[in-house]
């Protein structure tokens, strides 16, 4: 007979229920995590760096416990930040006989600000009763000048951004040939500009 | 004749649910696939500063989280309301941080050991006093590397 050749069928309509009630558990269980921040590399604990360090090399930040950003004892707005920490690191005040002499600098190369990028150093000191909201948005303005003068040096030097230096270095499609290329490249714009941030707490 | 077996000639075709099944199944594959189960749950209010500098946390298995932020409401009552840290499932002084650290180090496989990175999650509203404690207590136990945990977007709006 021919029914009994046939398959018998399985009935499909309650997958569409199955698959509901699974996607509805998965929906409930999700919690899509932030997993993005930034970076930042504590010093060790044995250094206690009593380095003497001119004060026209440091440009100290202050903020206070009403969460008020102080450059060098002045008011300043965040948004301003970020120029004065350019304009601070950039300036090579360095005259051209001296070793420390800054020739990619392209600030005022003003005697009263910092040498060279390799010598400026900025410190940032936080009140204990400052609000980390505030020191964030301080970070982050400060990781975008360096951000901003490593890209620029980047650009002439290598004809990329640095970021994309980075993401090249990041990448995993890379051969290791290509990598260590990068590396080379970052190190060296790294070395130009060096992250000399100090930070320390007042209570 | 019965006149409701007649067939009007201007009915609206029955929509064809044939295709249901597959367009949940995709989205059930998405959500599986994005899925992260939550090993402790965060008993601080913990709302995260927003920062346009930031990278992405590449493994996941190379990272110890550290939340730190008020008590929610249910724990207010015995907790207070000040900013506190919480370490796992329970809340902790700072002077504790260390030992978790190296707890959740000796966790991990030997080759991963060098290379952890500590997840800050703070509450925006945290002070730094707190934050400058638990760094105190990362840099004992040579936890160096940290991540300032946040949501990307605009510094200035913090």
């Amino acid at each position: 007979m021919a029914l009994r050749d046939e398959m018998p069928q399985v009935s499909a309509g309650s997958m569409a229920d199955i698959a509901f009630l699974l996607l509805i558990f998965f929906l409930v269980t999700t919690s899509i995590e932030t997993d993005s921040g930034m970076n930042r590399l504590l010093p060790p604990i044995d250094t206690i760096s009593t380095m003497d360090v001119k004060k026209k090399n440091i440009l100290a930040i202050t903020v206070n416990d009403k969460g008020e950003l102080l450059i060098d004892d002045d008011i300043v707005a965040l948004s301003d930040l970020k120029l004065l920490a350019i304009e601070f690191l950039d300036n090579g005040g360095a005259i051209s006989s001296d070793d420390f002499y800054c020739s990619y600098c392209k600030g005022k190369r003003d005697a009263k600000s910092s040498d060279s990028p390799l010598k400026a150093i900025i410190s940032l000191i936080t009140s204990r009763d400052a609000v980390y909201e505030g020191y964030i948005s301080i970070q982050n303005e400060l990781l975008l000048a360096y951000g901003e003068l490593r890209s620029r040096e980047a650009n002439r030097l290598y004809n990329v951004d640095y970021s994309s230096l980075e993401a090249m270095y990041n990448a995993p499609d890379v051969t290791s040939a290509e990598k260590e290329k990068a590396k080379k490249k970052i190190k060296a714009i790294q070395n130009m500009f060096p992250l000399n941030l100090s930070e320390a707490n007042r209570n | 004749m019965s006149k409701f077996a007649k067939k009007k000639d201007g009915e609206v075709p029955a929509v064809s649910t044939a295709s249901l099944p597959d367009i949940v199944f995709m989205l059930l594959f998405f959500f599986m696939t994005v899925t992260v189960m939550k090993d402790s749950s965060v008993k601080v209010s913990n709302e995260l500063p927003q920062a346009n500098e930031i990278k992405k946390l590449e493994k996941k298995d190379r990272v110890i989280t550290i939340y730190v932020g008020a008590p929610t409401k249910e724990y207010t009552k015995t907790y207070g309301t000040e900013p506190k840290i919480q370490l796992n499932d329970k809340f902790a002084n700072p002077s504790e941080v260390g030992d978790y650290i190296l707890m959740e180090r000796a966790k991990k496989s030997q080759e991963l050991q060098n290379v952890l990175t500590t997840s800050l999650k703070v509450d925006k509203n945290a002070n730094m006093g707190l934050i400058a404690d638990i760094k105190l207590e990362l840099r004992k136990v040579n936890a160096l590397k940290v991540n300032y945990t946040t949501y990307e977007g605009d510094a200035f709006k913090n």
